[in-house]
């Protein structure tokens, strides 16, 4: 488990976001250190896929800063960013491999684009990174013809296939059968511990959270609730963070005009 | 009244948006065509090779067959037409300067832009619904240089190279209609279209194939960036791509033989 003494490697500062002329993330503030395993847990709609948007540099935010591996992304020119995206991995929610590409040409794809290795080290390298998410001699199918948690795994032999130091995933277990989800968590732990990535993960899946988290990001309605261990997220009173752990409905109501409304505005 | 000012508005503003994105994608397209190199992030000439096998090679069959009828039908209502002055004979001029002017370039262009303009808008379109383009930019993969430039290099050499091969077809067509109907050897027919063309006919032709080559390419890839919602989604970019680049050509094949023959 990591050490809060740390410099972190993600930090956000004050982040504001907007959709159009609504502000999605109201001033987040949050850290994540060296070696820590840090989800982001909320609701539908509490802002946890935007703001994992603007941690990938995915879009420029309204105001405030986030710094990854110590370099302010809001400001970096399209090289510097360029340069600094090698040292992050992304495990999208739908795996994201090229569809065109067998899986080992997905693979590769990063060590081709940004290395000078010849063709039989990809491969080699390729094929020990499915290894590791337990995908060996699979990488000459296609996409289409892996199961969901085969194509997540293959997603993650991709984004750590340049050994990167901070590690993101987007819903790792959403839509697999609890025990591919399982799967899928021994790995997360597995990446932490066997290689010392530092790693974000997006989810709502609670079970998973638990077993995996050092801490946890509380998100509603784009302000941040809470940042703490598994036990002190257990232990509080609030009740928005009660509702969501204890599976409770909202009570909030809202009217078909109201709705409505709030779609045009986005 | 106020609602259709509204939507024109909203219309116009969109229009110049999408314009102003187009031009930009462009410009980033040449860049990394030309300067991706010095910054060690070259346009993989691999790429570029499939998608001239895509675009060029695999049209080779279908072009030849559309511009051949198209110098069929040209030379029969040219034969019909100076018929009537006793002036059958001055057909191979007509198709000659028709053909490379004119249909050589603008029924290429048309063709490409329903089979691989399409093409590019629904690849592009499903990569941004899986957030296949997302992940391209978090792998620190420019996805203008990793999809566009290539597309773009490629229809820039295929399209002029098949508008050739189109004007070739086209005038073969015409020989074997003007030989069946004339009694025109294909020697005679090939001489008096080599005297009566100069090279400035055939340029025109290739140059505007390489104007075509551009607004397939570029509205392809903005329609399918822009894709939201789905495979519906997806449908809706393509189609939009097509409609739009064949209206596109016509225009601007308009307006260049308007400059180009005054």
């Amino acid at each position: 488990m990591a050490s809060t003494d740390r410099s972190p490697v993600l930090e956000v500062r004050d982040l504001v976001t907007h959709y159009g002329d609504t502000e999605i993330l109201h001033g987040v503030n949050m850290a994540v250190h060296e070696g820590e395993i840090m989800i982001i847990m909320g609701g539908s709609g509490s802002g946890k896929s935007t703001l994992l948007r603007y941690l990938l540099g995915l879009g420029i935010p309204t105001s405030g800063n986030i710094y990854i591996l110590g370099k302010d992304i809001t400001h970096l020119s399209a090289m510097e960013m360029h340069d600094l995206r090698k040292n992050m991995g992304v495990a999208f929610q739908g795996g994201a491999l090229l569809s065109s590409m067998t899986v080992g040409e997905n693979v590769q794809l990063p060590l081709y684009e940004h290395t000078g290795l010849d063709k039989k080290t990809m491969q080699i390298m390729a094929r020990m990174k499915l290894e590791v998410v337990n995908l060996g001699g699979f990488e000459n199918l296609m996409p289409a013809q892996l199961s969901g948690g085969m194509i997540k795994r293959a997603a993650v032999a991709r984004a750590i296939v340049m050994d990167p130091k901070l590690m993101f995933f987007d819903e790792p277990s959403a839509g697999l059968d609890p025990v591919v989800a399982a799967e899928l968590d021994e790995l997360i732990l597995r990446l932490r511990d066997a290689m010392q990535m530092t790693i974000v993960v997006v989810t709502h899946e609670l079970q998973s959270a638990f077993k995996i988290a050092d801490r946890i990001t509380v998100l509603d309605k784009g302000n941040i609730l809470m940042t703490g261990t598994v036990d002190e997220v257990h232990a509080s009173k609030n009740e928005r963070i009660q509702s969501l752990l204890n599976r409770r409905p909202s009570n909030e109501e809202i009217s078909a005009d109201e709705y409505m409304e709030r779609l045009t505005r986005i | 009244m106020i609602f259709v000012l509204e939507q024109l508005g909203r219309r116009t503003v969109r229009a110049i948006e999408e314009a102003g994105y187009l031009f930009a994608l462009l410009v980033e397209g040449f860049f990394w065509i030309i300067c991706g190199t010095f910054y060690k992030q070259p346009v993989r000439i691999p790429s570029v090779f499939a998608q001239m096998m895509q675009i060029g090679i695999a049209a080779i069959p279908i072009v030849f067959v559309l511009s051949f009828a198209i110098g069929v039908m040209l030379a029969i209502q040219g034969i019909h037409t100076l018929k009537a002055f006793g002036a059958e004979s001055q057909v191979v001029v007509g198709i000659a300067f028709s053909v490379t002017r004119e249909f050589g370039p603008l029924i290429t262009g048309i063709l490409i832009a329903g089979r691989s303009g399409s093409a590019l808008a629904a690849r592009i379109g499903t990569m941004q619904v899986n957030q296949e383009i997302d992940a391209l930019r978090v792998m620190g993969i420019n996805p203008v240089r990793y999809l566009i430039a290539p597309a773009l290099l490629a229809m820039l050499i295929m399209v002029p190279t098949l508008t050739f091969f189109s004007d070739i077809a086209g005038l073969f067509g015409g020989a074997v209609f003007s030989g069946i109907e004339l009694g025109l050897s294909f020697d005679a027919y090939a001489n008096q279209s080599i005297e009566v063309l100069e090279v400035d006919d055939i340029m025109q032709g290739l140059i505007k194939s390489v104007v075509f080559a551009t607004i397939i390419v570029m509205v392809g890839v903005v329609n399918g960036f822009d894709v939201k919602g789905g495979a519906e989604g997806v449908g809706r970019a393509t189609t939009r791509s097509v409609v739009l680049a064949i209206s596109y050509i016509v225009i601007a094949d308009m307006i260049f033989t308007y400059f180009l023959n005054r």
